[in-house]
């Protein structure tokens, strides 16, 4: 089952053609890693997918994104697309306010005011970003207070809070050092189980460990998706092999 | 030998370009100290409890200022009333929703800079031939703070502008990554980030308001008594100020000048301490 799909999607900057004919299911309930060299479209791709570019001026968008059956560009509202398919940034950006009010933010948008709902929310989406048994004790301390690694599972966390059905993630662990990077790692391996997961990463290795499935961009174009194991042992354009074998990117 | 010249040389070239920028750091000080110190050490021993809360005599020895203090803060409330609402959403219209380096973004900045720079006195003319005249608002607190408003509207813009466009994109992307209206996002996440900024440019137009002279007397008139309504005229601390400098002849009525001079810089240094102290304490969160 597929829970997203790309069809025959290209993007405009301006003039510049970002993305190139793009076709990519992206499978339920698995880890889809999005390599390639930088510039070569593959974070482009993940923001059309929660529609994220809609915030940059000039960008034209052609082809379809559906999402189960829906064209996210004409048959969604924008606020339930992005609540059902959430998003976590490459730098942690946890907002200037506590840990609880962080991952409750999300909610209270939505008008939900009842504490007891709150609380729970809150305590359950800590406790699935590996996180509750650290901050339990300090809720209201403020979320910029965090270690690197620990600011990037409170956004983990804030994003499930919503309940998403998708999680896109955009190089997560560029900014964390090995250990805290090894942290989100396993906490990915967990959320798979509920969560379908689409990772934008420059790390091979990662992309390796931790997806089901690969696509390797370059240029613009989608040379090559697949299984992750044939992607990287077997991989049949000869750009894709360049890359993984780590001659260039 | 040359080395050691050259560095000698370069120690030297060191120590004058320190001088230089000593001395212009002292006399900087140096002269807000002095003038600070003039008005003081003229002013503050004729300010007493009866100066600030008595009313105001032409002659005699036991005139006050409280009228003036009173249309001051009437003139600063109400021009505050007036020009922060506009200014702070015109400026959240420009960060948030107009499409940056568009015409519309481009001619508002165009118009408010040039609104910036045009002397205030042009304002007090505009002022006394529209509100007060054409409007029929006559000389009252109301046609000074609707031509405060229009000064101040520029400051109030560009610091609020400022303020927000230094709020990171990445809680921007943060909260509608979350599915939050852009409504919510900016009234619970962008400015409550701004706010230290969006004070600061409150508190410093209220230093604006009370600053100036010629635009208030054109529109708000002179009269020295404590205003009912805001339909009524009324003198601020610095008009008064100007007036009574207008006709020194007794020691009297130079003590009374020094004395409200005094009043205002007290008045102005609090404000400014204040809004140091709001800065740093929001800074902290």
């Amino acid at each position: 089952m597929n829970k997203l799909e790309v069809n025959n999607l290209n993007l405009f900057y301006g003039d510049n053609h970002a993305l190139k004919d793009i076709s990519l299911p992206i499978p339920s309930r698995q880890v889809t890693a999005l390599i390639g060299p930088s510039g070569c479209g593959k974070s482009t791709l993940l923001r059309t997918l929660n529609r994220m570019n809609d915030l940059v001026a000039g960008v034209k968008i052609e082809g379809d994104v559906m999402f189960e059956g829906d064209n996210i560009y004409q048959d969604v509202d924008v606020k339930q697309l992005r609540m059902r398919v959430g998003m976590v940034f490459q730098k942690p950006n946890p907002f200037p306010m506590s840990i609880y009010e962080n991952v409750a933010f999300g909610l209270k948008a939505q008008g939900v005011k009842d504490k007891k709902v709150l609380d729970d929310v809150v305590e359950e989406a800590l406790s699935s970003a590996a996180l509750w048994d650290e901050v339990k004790d300090r809720l209201d301390s403020p979320g910029q207070g965090l270690s690197g690694g620990q600011q990037q599972r409170l956004c983990i966390a804030r994003t499930i809070a919503m309940k998403p059905e998708v999680i896109l993630m955009d190089e997560p662990t560029s900014a964390l050092d090995p250990i805290a990077t090894h942290k989100i790692e396993e906490l990915m391996d967990e959320l798979r189980q509920k969560f379908t997961i689409v990772i934008v990463t420059h790390s091979m290795n990662q992309a390796k460990r931790i997806s089901d499935k690969t696509a390797f961009f370059w240029m613009g174009e989608l040379v090559e998706h697949g299984e992750t194991s044939q992607i990287f042992n077997q991989p049949i354009d000869k750009r894709t092999q360049g890359y993984v074998s780590g001659e260039f990117g | 030998m040359l080395q050691e010249k050259r560095i000698f040389n370069r120690e030297r070239q060191d120590k004058l370009l320190f001088a230089a920028i000593w001395s212009a750091a002292a006399i900087t000080i140096m002269f807000l100290l002095w003038v600070v110190w003039h008005i003081l050490s003229n002013g503050l021993a004729h300010v007493s409890w009866e100066f600030i809360t008595g009313a105001y005599t032409r002659i005699g020895e036991a005139s006050g200022i409280w009228a003036m203090i009173v249309s001051t803060v009437y003139m600063v409330g109400l021009s505050l009333a007036i020009a922060a609402p506009i200014g702070i959403m015109t400026a959240i219209y420009l960060t948030e929703y107009a499409a940056p380096g568009s015409k519309v973004v481009k001619t508002i900045r165009f118009c408010t800079e040039s609104l910036a720079g045009i002397p205030s006195i042009v304002y007090g003319l505009f002022g006394m031939t529209f509100f007060v005249t054409t409007l029929g608002l006559g000389f009252s607190i109301l046609s000074g703070s609707l031509t405060l408003a229009m000064l101040i509207l520029p400051v109030i813009i560009r610091t609020t502008e400022e303020a927000l466009l230094a709020v990171p994109m990445s809680y921007r992307e943060g909260g509608y990554a979350l599915g939050s209206s852009k409504i919510y996002t900016i009234y619970r996440l962008i400015l409550p980030s701004a706010l230290p900024g969006i004070v600061t440019s409150i508190i410093l137009s209220t230093g604006r308001v009370i600053g100036e002279s010629a635009p208030v007397f054109l529109t708000a008139g002179m009269v020295t008594q404590i205003p009912e309504s805001v339909l009524d005229s009324g003198r601020t601390l610095t008009v008064h100020l100007y007036k009574l400098t207008q006709e020194l002849f007794t020691q009297h009525e130079w003590d009374q000048a020094y004395a409200t001079a005094t009043v205002l810089i007290v008045l102005v240094l609090l404000l400014n301490m204040t809004t140091k102290f709001i800065a740093t304490r929001m800074n902290k969160h």
